[in-house]
């Protein structure tokens, strides 16, 4: 039995073949290639999301190998985007994989997810993210956003329709650039833990199965293994 | 004016104005949430999310006695 026939055997009977074959024709971005987004791409790419759009226009310091799975000391000053895409192919070379090795911005971030079916934000700017929500509801498509500060995380998911960040970060004249991860910085377990929970619910928003995060907030705190789904709306 | 107890749960940096007997914490009756911040010295801008019993509230919210209340910071790393 070869690769093609083996590779997704342990998948069942938690997926469906049909389920299975829906991933292979779903289209995700990664929008981040960092903490977040290099368990993300990985973990999407390992259950069979057909198509990924890897995004990110930073390349890898030293500093980034306390947490991010992709970087290597080999790889400090590659660009992140290549890093993913080699690690993607490797995997499984089944995915087709866009890299975009380019900072998103207000003019081209909607044409970098417009065809996706959902994205996932792994950013690390709280004004960034707000372009994303803007973009994604610009493209008419779902967002699974994560976010880290220490070993503290929190996950939510929302479509064009939902107030999204407005919710969470508030007013957009009164943000902050950065969260409190400026001052706490972001540990690997943390980091890990919160991308294995955007996998999940891109998955179950893919598969349309399952309790999806849409106006509520899963926070986790792991000093105090606070686990907690808060309502937003 | 009644003595009332709420559970106080502060995330991340918060956790630093966390008071002794944070799980049984007394207050006065008709204590808002910005009351509790003030009493703590806990900047009123440090603070982005505000839940009681798991939704989602803002500082006007008045706690009544039993009330989970969770305090967190803006989180956006990635």
């Amino acid at each position: 039995m070869g690769i093609g026939e083996q590779r997704y055997e342990r998948n069942f009977e938690t997926l469906t073949p049909k389920e299975q074959s829906r991933l292979a024709s779903a289209h995700v971005s990664v929008l981040g290639l960092g903490g977040l987004g290099g368990g993300v791409c990985e973990m999407l790419a390992r259950t069979g999301v057909g198509h990924l759009t890897l995004i990110d226009g930073d390349v890898f310091e030293a500093s980034n190998l306390n947490r991010q799975l992709l970087c290597t000391e080999a790889l400090v000053g590659t660009p992140k985007a290549r890093a993913a895409e080699d690690r993607i192919r490797a995997v499984n070379s089944q995915v087709t994989v866009t890299p975009v090795a380019a900072y998103a911005d207000k003019t081209n971030l909607y044409d970098m997810i417009k065809e996706s079916d959902l994205v996932v934000d792994c950013l690390d700017s709280i004004h960034a993210r707000f372009m994303l929500q803007d973009a994604a509801g610009k493209a008419q498509i779902p967002v699974v956003a994560g976010a880290i500060a220490g070993v503290s995380g929190q996950v939510t998911v929302f479509f064009p329709e939902d107030k999204g960040y407005d919710l969470i970060y508030g007013a957009r004249d009164k943000l902050p650039a950065r969260g409190i991860e400026s001052r706490t910085g972001n540990i690997s377990y943390c980091a890990l833990l919160v991308a294995a929970i955007q996998a999940s619910e891109s998955i179950k928003v893919l598969l349309g199965r399952g309790d999806v995060l849409r106006n509520k907030l899963l926070i986790m705190e792991l000093w105090s293994n606070t686990f907690e789904v808060m309502d937003l709306a | 004016m009644a003595a009332i107890k709420i559970v106080l749960k502060l995330f991340v940096t918060l956790a630093a104005f966390l008071p002794e007997n944070a799980d049984n914490f007394t207050i006065n009756e008709g204590t808002t949430v910005e009351m509790v911040m003030k009493d703590l010295n806990i900047p009123l801008d440090a603070v982005k999310l505000i839940f009681v019993n798991g939704k989602k509230h803002d500082s006007t919210y008045v706690l009544k006695h039993g009330d989970r209340l969770g305090l967190f910071p803006p989180v956006g790393g990635g």
